[in-house]
């Protein structure tokens, strides 16, 4: 480090984290899932030559923080040091290696430079179809969940292992989109390597040791000074959510040290008999990413600043879920922890976190394919397809929450026209859902309803991938709890929460996806404020009669304004 | 196109409307301050100016080329007409919803930006169309009958329509405009599957609703300007230059406004790119102030970086996602709310907050003496001694410093226990500040370090503060062009006509049309040469021929430039390879086994724009003498030191002085700090540089 000047070494530390920007940015635009390429679930990461992570991408999935910086060194420690040479790139699906399911495919690739090992680069991408069940709930080991890729060489000096794809593309039902993203994860990294190489040879280095150094010093020391300014303490934090067929407890105990802040999953439910099970390291991701938000929200991701929040959970226990435990869904529990550590992280740091939301994002994928036993018409054919949408975030201290808008997931939405066109598939419906949002003195964000069905001759199986239909977000300070979720199909017939559900051509699945808890008592919120809700739609006029008391004039006289389209 | 024919450029900025009159080598400009009222009244008055100063008469001008950000301050300040957005029955928060995602995910008090249309003005209608265009649910006229009368009864001036999946077919779009067309007169309609034909519902909404919004504003502008040019004896034809840096016809940007949306700008990014093609510059970074906002492009080998969509009004430390997305073939540039007319507060936090909102040119910063009293940027530049009272825009106004320092103490040193000229210096470093931070952002954004990059400066605020922002950008060179005050307006003299006919389909190669293709090249061959050939007469016309193509499943496409002939006699295994090709350059690899496909089929005319002339390096020659000296305050120091006063007019080539020093011209002032030195360059560009570190003051 003393041999390149400071200003060198900021300018390097900002290009490194460009340089992950545009690696990611590479993924979306040759990627073939929508899951990549619209919604925007993956990562990217930049490593020094022992594996450490000096750099991530600022990209919608904190699922994939922790994971990222503990994933290289597995790499390294398999393939084995010997054994890596320019031209490999590196691959694997492993649930507890990589990202927490078969679905997120993580490809590595060393960087060499001047003949010389110099890093790493690693991505991680969600794809749409991994064989198996299919991307669902209702696995009874992971077994059952798809092809299990251990870590092993995609490419060897150059040459992609043909056998491997062969096997890939036997196993899955989508083989065209998965092979593509495999490429495209491949692709980004070589990106991420030609940028690197560059800024090299710019500031004549032979290696990273220097600005790694200086990268993780600096990081180490900014967050530690972040934890040193917390009150001292210790503090527990609980949730009960649906699970698959029985609740979970998820329970947390928090306690700030001088130099470092430990999470303990102590206490939390057992392992589930179905796939809503999470690995360790993917519980450190969204408990790192909650903490960092409250207490460190500006310092960049790297293997030092993550370091000092240690996250720990007993074996066994749904948080800390070991091979062979089915996983896919890792993600429906996974999302809550956030709001677990802040219900902890509230008794020590009060007038931060926000009250509870809609937690896990409201995914479900569909297998489409022609009707059985009838005419299916002319272009009828078979497709996966997966969306991402969101339910309302919790209200803040002093903030209404967000409507229909991911937390603590970050992904995007795919967009309805994209959705369409990759199968026979018709969204009917998604908007905002009024009254869903837990009132308060800061309102809960609304969530949404979706409708959605088939092209006409076609069925599907819906795999559901839903909480909070009999656990509703809990409100903050007196906030009521937001909207839960529901579902049944559009005859009328009751859908579960979770699980793999047919739906006969003809039907539609009728969603509402939950709102945000309130924060504050709900007749202390400002009268304008509920004038403007009930304006917007956003409340109906019985709630802004019977909940926060507007007078029945009012709630007229507004009605008229906003028939007038008068702003608010 | 002959040489000495008359043309002029017009740019329209929220505080100056500038004109330039150019004919063969000689060019005249002039600085009036916009009338927001009736925008085309500073437009006759500088016309007026320059005709005479060239003594010509307005019927000679044979061409008004024509830039503005009324459209841009329009959707910034949301001082748009009431509009209403009429969608598909379940899709009413599509433009409310954006992507569901936070664009700053650390943050636990986000705010995410308000949709340019309330949900009460948003209206549904049962009608769909599947994702091949195929109708689901057929339009009822009933309905939109109904409708059309409660969008009379709310009395909306201007309708914006995006149905799902017209971009593929616009039959329930255009059905509603026959109706409403029939049952509400006068409104202003746009149709989604018009302005902005592109997949994904959330951009193309956003940008129909937002041409909606702006186009009763613009439209009845444009004609007005057309009337009164007509009245004047100006019979030429009138372009439009629009946001991606090439210019249009007045009726269609009419029609399209949104496509106006950072045309002036654009104007400036095309003029800085000329600038640094005659100096030989890659790296160029253009900042353009002006009276409402400071514009950042970057400009790689001497072409300005291109998009496809622009974000206006990002709200959040311009954070990419804060904005609202308008997907429109634009040059690609970060403006915040910066601009001499930025007016400063005191926030809660008893922090200084710069704009956005400006005093524009009415009642304009409290200097102006016009009614206003709050402090903006000029007043501070006024205490700071960077602006001559008496020589403010030619002698044009004469500042009131009083005012000035009034305004300053009772917006914000009282507030914040300070003096005037105290306050002054956090104003200005408040505002360089933002603006340097949207560089780095932009910057960062693009993976680009800005270290060796050179600034151009141009906008009438730009010199004032260049030298600041180069300090904070770490930049160590600055060229300062001569007419930098009216930028945009010589750029829009320098942007090529140019027409870029597209159409989507899709041709996978598998299933290839060789004579369908080649009649698909020959007609937008055809329709884009007609355009260029009806703005450029007889002069050479280059065509350049584009797919975009994809592997079957992608959602992005990556462009492969063809040869005519590749264009004329298509191949598929030559398109084939030269997909592969491009990609492998991109990405690395191309993908075995992937079946690629063409989206979209592109010809793009244009007439060649004239080589720059390159700029030779200039010897230094003598030290200038100063005419003057004045007290000017140093940010970085923190203290006032006495600067030399010079007038840009008696800059020799190659003559030089040394900071601090103010050098003096009609339309701006250019600041020089105490560790710099300019420079004359033959073609009158000021080149400031920063001497080598533990030289100062020994230069000259």
């Amino acid at each position: 480090m003393a041999d390149i000047p400071r200003v060198a070494c900021q300018v390097m530390w900002n290009r490194l984290l460009s340089v992950v920007e545009e690696q990611a940015r590479a993924l979306v635009r040759t990627a073939f899932s929508t899951s990549v390429r619209e919604a925007g679930d993956l990562s990217a990461g930049v490593y020094d030559a022992e594996g450490r992570m000096l750099a991530q991408a600022v990209t919608g999935t904190p699922g994939h923080v922790n994971a990222m910086a503990d994933a290289v060194p597995h790499f390294i420690r398999r393939i084995g040091r010997d054994n890596i040479f320019d031209g490999d790139v590196y691959i694997t699906n492993d649930p507890w290696e990589g990202t927490g399911h078969l679905h997120d495919f993580t490809v590595v690739t060393p960087s060499f430079h001047a003949g010389a090992c110099v890093g790493f680069f690693a991505c991680t991408a969600h794809v749409v179809d991994i064989g198996g069940r299919g991307f669902g709930a209702d696995a009874n080991s992971v077994y059952e969940e798809g092809l299990y890729v251990p870590i092993m060489k995609f490419a060897d000096r150059g040459t992609i292992d043909a056998t491997l794809v062969r096997i890939i593309l036997a196993n899955v039902r989508e083989p065209d989109l998965l092979i593509g993203d495999i490429h495209a994860l491949a692709s980004c990294n070589e990106i991420g390597h030609r940028r690197l190489v560059g800024m090299m040879r710019e500031f004549g280095l032979a290696d990273l040791a220097g600005i790694a150094e200086f990268i993780l010093t600096h990081s180490r020391s900014a967050t530690l000074d972040r934890i040193a300014a917390l009150p001292r303490g210790e503090s527990t934090g609980a949730m009960r959510i649906d699970g698959y067929s029985r609740p979970i407890d998820l329970r947390v105990r928090l306690s700030v040290a001088e130099d470092h802040v430990l999470c303990d999953f102590a206490g939390t439910s057992g392992v589930d008999e179905k796939g809503i099970n999470v690995p360790l390291v993917y519980t450190k991701a969204y408990a790192c990413y909650a903490l960092k938000c409250a207490i460190a929200p500006e310092i960049p991701n790297n293997a030092a600043s993550l370091a000092p929040f240690r996250i720990v959970a007993p074996e066994n226990s749904i948080v800390n879920a070991v091979h062979p435990a089915p996983v896919a869904l890792r993600h429906v529990i996974g999302h809550m922890i956030p709001d677990t550590v802040f219900d902890a992280l509230d008794k020590i740091l009060p007038d931060t976190v926000p009250a509870e939301g809609a937690g896990s994002l409201c995914n479900f994928q569909l297998s489409l394919r022609p009707r059985s036993g009838g005419r299916a018409g002319e272009d009828a054919g078979r497709a996966e397809v997966l969306m991402f949408n969101s339910g309302g975030s919790g209200a803040r201290p002093a903030l209404d929450g967000m409507n229909a808008t991911a937390f603590p997931s970050g992904v995007m939405t795919m967009p309805v026209e994209a959705t369409e066109q990759v199968g026979p598939v018709i969204v009917w419906r998604k908007e905002l859902r009024p009254d869903s949002g837990g009132a308060g003195v800061f309102r809960g964000g609304l969530g949404q309803f979706i409708d959605v069905g088939a092209r006409e001759g076609h069925e599907f199986d819906i795999q559901a991938m839903f909480d909070r239909v009999d656990h509703p977000a809990r409100g903050r300070r007196g906030g009521q709890p937001g909207a839960s979720t529901t579902i049944a199909r559009s005859d009328g017939v009751p859908m579960r929460g979770k699980g793999k559900q047919f739906v006969p051509d003809g039907h539609r699945v009728i969603m509402g996806f939950p709102g945000g808890a309130g924060y504050g008592e709900a007749r202390d919120r400002e009268p304008e404020r509920v004038r403007r809700d009930l304006a917007l739609g956003y409340i109906t006029a019985d709630a802004a009669r019977t909940v926060y008391g507007l007078a029945e004039d009012d709630i007229a006289a507004t009605l008229a304004r906003a028939r007038k389209g008068e702003i608010f | 196109m002959p040489r000495d024919i008359v043309r002029a450029g017009v740019d329209i900025g929220g505080t100056f409307t500038d004109v330039v009159l150019e004919r063969g080598d000689s060019r005249v400009s002039a600085k009036v301050l916009t009338t927001h009222a009736a925008p085309e009244d500073a437009i006759m008055e500088g016309l007026r100016k320059v005709c005479t100063r060239l003594a010509i008469d307005p019927g000679e001008i044979r061409q008004i080329i024509h830039g503005t950000t009324l459209a841009t301050n329009a959707l910034i300040e949301r001082r748009g007409a009431k509009t209403a957005l009429v969608t598909t029955q379940g899709f009413r928060d599509v433009i409310e919803m954006r992507t569901e995602s936070r664009f700053e995910q650390y943050d636990l008090n986000l705010v995410l930006p308000e949709p340019l249309l309330p949900r009460n003005r948003r209206y549904t209608v049962a009608e769909r169309l599947d994702a091949r265009g195929k109708v689901l649910v057929p339009l009822e006229r009933a309905e939109i009958v109904d409708l059309a009368a409660e969008l009379r009864d709310a009395a909306y001036e201007s309708v914006a329509i995006g149905f799902l999946h017209s971009y593929v077919n616009g039959v329930h779009e255009q059905r509603v405009r026959e109706v409403f067309a029939e049952h509400l007169p006068g409104v202003m309609l746009s149709l989604s599957s018009e302005v902005s034909p592109q997949m994904r519902e959330y951009e193309r909404f956003n940008t129909t609703v937002a041409n909606a919004y702006i186009k009763p504003l613009m439209k009845t502008y444009l004609d007005r300007l057309a009337g009164r040019l007509q009245a004047a004896g100006v019979a030429c034809p009138i372009l439009l230059m629009h946001s991606g840096g090439g210019l249009i016809l007045l009726e269609s940007a009419a029609e399209f406004p949104v496509r106006l949306v950072e045309s002036g700008p654009a104007g400036g990014a095309v003029f800085a790119a000329d600038i640094a093609a005659r100096h030989g510059l890659d790296k160029v970074l253009s900042f353009d102030m002006g009276g409402t906002t400071a514009k950042i492009c970057l400009i790689r080998d001497q072409t300005p970086k291109t998009g496809r969509v622009f974000e206006v009004a990002r709200s959040y430390r311009f954070k990419k996602g804060s904005g609202m997305s308008i997907s429109i073939p634009v040059i690609d540039m970060v403006e915040i709310g910066a601009g001499g007319g930025s007016i400063a507060h005191v926030d809660g936090m008893n922090q200084i907050r710069v704009g956005p909102e400006s005093a524009g040119s009415d009642p304009g910063p409290a200097c102006y003496g016009r009614g206003g009293n709050r402090p903006a940027v000029t007043d501070a530049d006024l205490l700071l001694g960077r602006l001559d009272p008496d020589g403010f825009a030619g002698g044009s106004i004469t500042l009131d410093r009083g005012a000035s320092v009034s305004a300053m103490q009772n917006g914000l040193g009282d507030r914040l226990g300070m003096g005037a000229a105290e306050a002054a210096w956090g104003l200005s470093e408040v505002v360089d500040e933002n603006m340097a931070n949207a560089a780095r952002v932009h910057a960062v954004e693009n993976g680009e370090d800005l270290s060796d990059y050179t600034m151009i400066a141009f906008g009438g605020a730009a010199p004032l503060h260049a030298a600041r922002l180069c300090e904070k950008l770490g930049i160590d060179r600055c060229l300062v062009p001569r007419g930098a005050g009216v930028g945009s307006a010589i750029g829009f003299l320098r942007a090529p006509f140019s027409f870029e006919a597209n159409r989507s389909l899709f041709m996978k190669l598998s299933a290839f049309d060789s004579a369908r293709a080649a009649a698909f090249f020959e007609g937008l061959e055809d329709e884009a040469t007609r355009f260029v050939r009806s703005c450029a007469g007889d002069a050479e016309i280059l065509i350049e021929h584009r797919v975009y193509m994809r592997y079957s499943g992608q959602g992005w496409e990556i462009p492969v430039r063809l040869t005519p002939g590749q264009a004329r006699v298509p191949d598929a295994s030559v398109y084939l390879k030269l997909f592969e090709d491009g990609y492998a350059r991109l990405f690395g690899r191309s993908v075995q086994g992937a079946e690629a496909e063409i989206a979209v089929w592109s010809v793009n005319a244009f007439t060649r724009t004239a080589a720059a002339q390159p700029e030779a390096a200039v010897a230094l020659a003598s030290a200038l003498e100063t005419e003057g000296m004045r007290p000017l305050f140093d940010p970085a120091a923190g203290r006032v030191r006495d600067a030399g006063i010079h007038a840009r007019n008696r800059f020799g080539t190659g003559e030089h002085v040394s900071g601090p020093a103010v050098i003096t011209e009609e339309e701006t002032t250019i600041v020089l700090p105490v560790d710099g030195y300019a420079v004359a360059l033959a073609d009158g560009c000021i080149d400031m540089r920063k001497f080598p570190a533990g030289t100062e003051g020994k230069h000259g």
